[in-house]
């Protein structure tokens, strides 16, 4: 087949092809919020998987960093007077900040101890979420101030679909040029062997550190617009079971690959969407689910289906 | 001229030391080989002098300066390369973008401009794939450069890794034995491969059990048995000395004795 | 004086508790390199079952002993039909796999209970004994006195038994030990079965004073995984140090500190001794061999 485009924007352009065609075959407006979801997530799980898939490094406390984007549009509004999308950037920069500075600690430990300090960061970000209930509203949450570009009112499901959709289309392009890069490459050499990237004159400590927090960056846009989209935030949105969730994506769709993780934000936020007509079962089902994809789709959904289609991972 | 000297280099493991007080000094670009047995600690004396470990004792000079207890990638940016003996290949990567991280002590992007690929990134791309390909020619793996590394023969990951250490342009190449596991026509090869990295200014230190190859190649050659020196010099000097067979044979020694 | 003693038995009830949740993680990391994210679903499922068992009129003790077996059942099914089908997984994903199984075992004891608050009466009733000024639930000794025993038979019988000695073979090398004649899938079984064991029993000697719920697995698994990398993974031992210590950590930061940040503080501390020690604190720094 002739190469008519750069085959590493294939993702690039599937995603923008998705996006566009998708809202033909939604049968009612309210999928479109349920696109706002999967877009919004996608662009955190592509930020962790950056961190995950590529340099090999876990965390198990990135809805944190969800939380620091939702808590920074729901408060600097509120009681600071900030305007939303200043607090959006805001946000970013303070979990840049953060990111910063706690991984320069964590980011030395290695494997399950990696875990837990992350899985630790993430329970303390949460904690402090529902303690301060002075700024936050405690365990009941905030509601959020909409967001007003120019005059314009940002409010509705159908546009936070296309803003979603034009932040993700922006978040799979840097990705793809980190993954292409010295940077990307560095990383990817730290995953295999951490020792032999080091003796090539790759400054480990540092890069680990750079693509966490990007991928804080990430994470953290993507909670400022959940936080904007439901006009609501709740402690929950840091808390472990959504770290999990943001892990499961990245799994599920496949480690290391970018359009993979659309594919797992698309599973986990449209499966528990569809088993709400079981409602008791739902846990059960969703627990299932993850155990039946790890175990017969071990690469993930993406990687499984481009190896059995064309020979290699997409 | 000395590039890289070694001065009372000591390491000890809860006690027991792998590294006893070793000297020596390796002569700008000549071939400077390392045998000893087994367990002599030819790889430690490797991860030393590479800055994996941190020595308990002792100096390492690179160049004249005293770099011990540098970090590796430190040791890196001032020329000093390394092979493994268990291979550390990136297996995510194909061949030539192994060779590519090679490059990455002279790449100058920062994340920031790599994020958003702006044209110095473009120059930065390509520049380092023409090196890394030219590297890989040079160990004569240009034909798989587009090849998953992880599919890649055992023998040619082995010259994989000299490439990709080639890559960074050092002035100190350390080789941790790079014929194992390769067939006679490998090591014949590698034999080439390494007079050729010699001829272009390049001192190579070389851990090797492949006595062909050592004696062929070794300008000088470095014994060491249970961490200690047990002599130095010529290919000629080393085999007409009765304590490294005894050490390699282990049956008229004391201390062999006593070990077993 | 009083307080103190308050909090340090408080501490020590807790961190009993954490302490078997982390011999769990132990054994089974030992046995097969896996963390076992559904361990704390064993101390909520020892609970629960004891608790709806004893509504239905079953004795007791009668139901406490099925509630085990209930647990030891559970943890069978999980490595049968969960991990031994995953094996060669990379690590992310086996805690994926794990995390479902938490996961789906709170929807089923949602399902199959219920989602409400339950308790068990205390052993030895519930006036408090005055020790030192300080007034401590009988059933605290009793949690206390339960993990001394789980802990020391099970030291009995890993030490003193050639089941036991395969189990020390497997946890060093599993490939030496296969190498040898061990059977190391039913050890990594066993070890699920022994863990879960080992988890119904905490959650049913703890219930009295900390209640029980369908979803006090979470946090347990948390604090027993925290407890195990505090101690150094992989160290019984270890395990049973962090336990304790990150129970007297909880109780003291919130008696003296802050209850709300108890966590909190456990945590920072817990990012602490990583700091000095990467290992853990009684586990051995290894070597990087390259």
């Amino acid at each position: 087949m002739p190469r008519l485009i750069d085959s590493r924007y294939t993702p690039l352009i599937a995603v923008a092809l998705i996006a566009l065609l998708l809202p033909l075959i939604f049968p009612s407006p309210y999928y479109y919020r349920i696109g706002a979801l999967v877009f919004i997530f996608a662009l955190a799980v592509i930020g962790l998987n950056l961190l995950m898939g590529f340099a090999g490094q876990v965390s198990l406390g990135h809805a944190g960093f969800l939380g620091i984007g939702a808590y920074a549009v729901a408060v600097g509004p509120t009681h600071l007077g900030l305007p939303s999308w200043f607090c959006i950037f805001a946000g970013a920069g303070a979990s840049a900040l953060v990111a910063y500075a706690v991984g320069q600690p964590i980011l030395r430990l290695k494997g399950h101890y990696l875990a837990v300090a992350t899985l630790g960061f993430g329970i303390v970000i949460s904690i402090v979420l529902t303690n301060e209930a002075g700024w936050t509203g405690g365990p009941d949450g905030m509601s959020v101030q909409r967001l007003v570009l120019f005059g314009w009112p940002m409010h509705g499901s159908k546009i936070w679909y296309w803003i979603g959709a034009g932040t993700l289309l922006v978040g799979v392009a840097l990705a793809l040029n980190l993954i292409d890069s010295p940077s990307g490459r560095a990383l990817q050499a730290i995953h295999d062997s951490e020792v032999a990237a080091q003796v090539l004159g790759v400054r480990v400590a540092r890069k680990k550190l750079s693509v966490f927090v990007i991928s804080a960056v990430y994470a953290s846009v993507a909670g400022s617009y959940l936080a904007l989209l439901n006009g609501h935030v709740t402690p929950d949105l840091a808390g472990f079971m959504r770290s999990i969730e943001l892990v499961a994506m990245v799994v599920l769709g496949g480690m290391g690959s970018v359009f993979g993780s659309l594919v797992g934000a698309a599973v986990l936020v449209v499966l528990p969407q569809a088993l709400t007509s079981f409602h008791d079962y739902e846990h059960m089902m969703l627990g299932l689910i993850v155990m039946g994809f790890m175990i017969l789709l071990r690469r993930g959904i993406v990687p499984a289906l481009g190896a059995a289609l064309t020979g290699r991972a997409l | 001229m000395s590039v890289l000297q070694i001065e009372r280099l000591s390491i000890a493991f809860g006690g027991v030391r792998a590294i006893d007080d070793v000297n020596l000094t390796v002569p700008k670009g000549c071939v400077f080989s390392i045998i000893g047995p087994n367990g002599a600690g030819k790889t430690t004396l490797f991860n030393l002098i590479s800055g994996v470990y941190r020595p308990t004792q002792g100096q390492v000079l690179l160049d004249g300066t005293d770099v011990s207890g540098f970090a590796p990638d430190r040791l890196a940016r001032r020329g000093l390369s390394r092979t493994f003996q268990n291979l550390q290949i990136f297996f995510r990567l194909s061949a030539l973008e192994n060779v590519m991280v090679g490059r990455n002590r002279h790449e100058t992007t920062n994340v920031i401009q790599d994020l958003l690929r702006l044209p110095s990134v473009w120059r930065q791309n390509r520049a380092t794939r023409e090196a890394a390909m030219a590297a890989l020619a040079r160990v004569g793996l240009a034909a798989d450069a587009d090849k998953s590394a992880a599919s890649l023969p055992y023998g040619a990951m082995k010259r994989l890794e000299i490439a990709r250490a080639l890559a960074s342009e050092p002035q100190v190449l350390l080789l941790d034995e790079p014929a194992a596991g390769c067939n006679p026509v490998e090591t014949e090869e590698l034999d080439d491969i390494i007079r050729a990295i010699v001829d272009d200014g390049v001192t190579v230190v070389l851990v090797e059990h492949d006595m062909r190859l050592v004696m062929n190649i070794s300008d000088r050659i470095h014994v060491l048995a249970n961490g200690r020196t047990l002599t130095e010099g010529t290919a000629a000097e080393v085999r007409a000395n009765p304590a490294v067979v005894e050490a390699y044979l282990g049956t008229h020694n004391a201390r062999g004795r006593a070990v077993a | 004086m009083a307080e103190f003693l308050q909090f340090l038995f408080s501490g020590l009830t807790v961190g009993a508790v954490y302490a078997l949740v982390a011999l769990g993680f132990t054994l089974i990391y030992n046995a097969s390199g896996i963390i076992n994210f559904a361990q704390g679903e064993f101390v909520m499922l020892g609970g629960m079952t004891t608790v709806f068992l004893a509504l239905v009129g079953v004795p007791l003790p009668l139901a406490a002993v099925v509630a085990v077996l209930a647990a030891v059942a559970v943890g069978l099914l999980l490595h049968r039909f969960a991990i031994e089908p995953a094996r060669g997984a990379d690590t992310v994903s086996l805690i994926m796999i794990t995390i479902g199984a938490s996961i789906f075992l709170r929807g089923a004891a949602q399902v199959v209970f219920d989602k409400r608050f339950h308790s068990l009466p205390h052993l030895f009733g519930t006036d408090p004994l005055r020790i030192g000024g300080a007034a401590i639930l009988p059933q605290s000794l009793v949690v206390l006195a339960g993990a001394t025993v789980i802990v020391v038979l099970l030291w009995i019988f890993i030490d003193r038994t050639l089941f036991g000695k395969a189990v020390i073979a497997t946890a060093a090398n599993r490939l030496a030990a296969r190498l040898v004649g061990i059977n190391t899938g039913h050890m990594i079984g066993f070890s699920f079965a022994i863990s879960a064991a080992i988890g119904a029993l905490a959650g049913i000697l703890v219930t009295p004073i900390t209640l029980t719920s369908y979803d006090v697995g979470t946090l347990l698994a948390l604090k027993g995984f925290a407890a195990a990398m505090l101690g150094g993974m992989g160290y019984a031992l270890g395990a049973v140090v962090g336990g304790l210590l990150l129970g007297l950590l909880e109780a003291f930061s919130a008696g003296y500190l802050s209850s709300k940040y108890k966590d909190v503080v456990a945590f920072l501390v817990i990012l602490a001794v990583f700091f000095v020690m990467p290992q853990g604190l009684l586990g051995r720094a290894k070597v990087e061999r390259v």
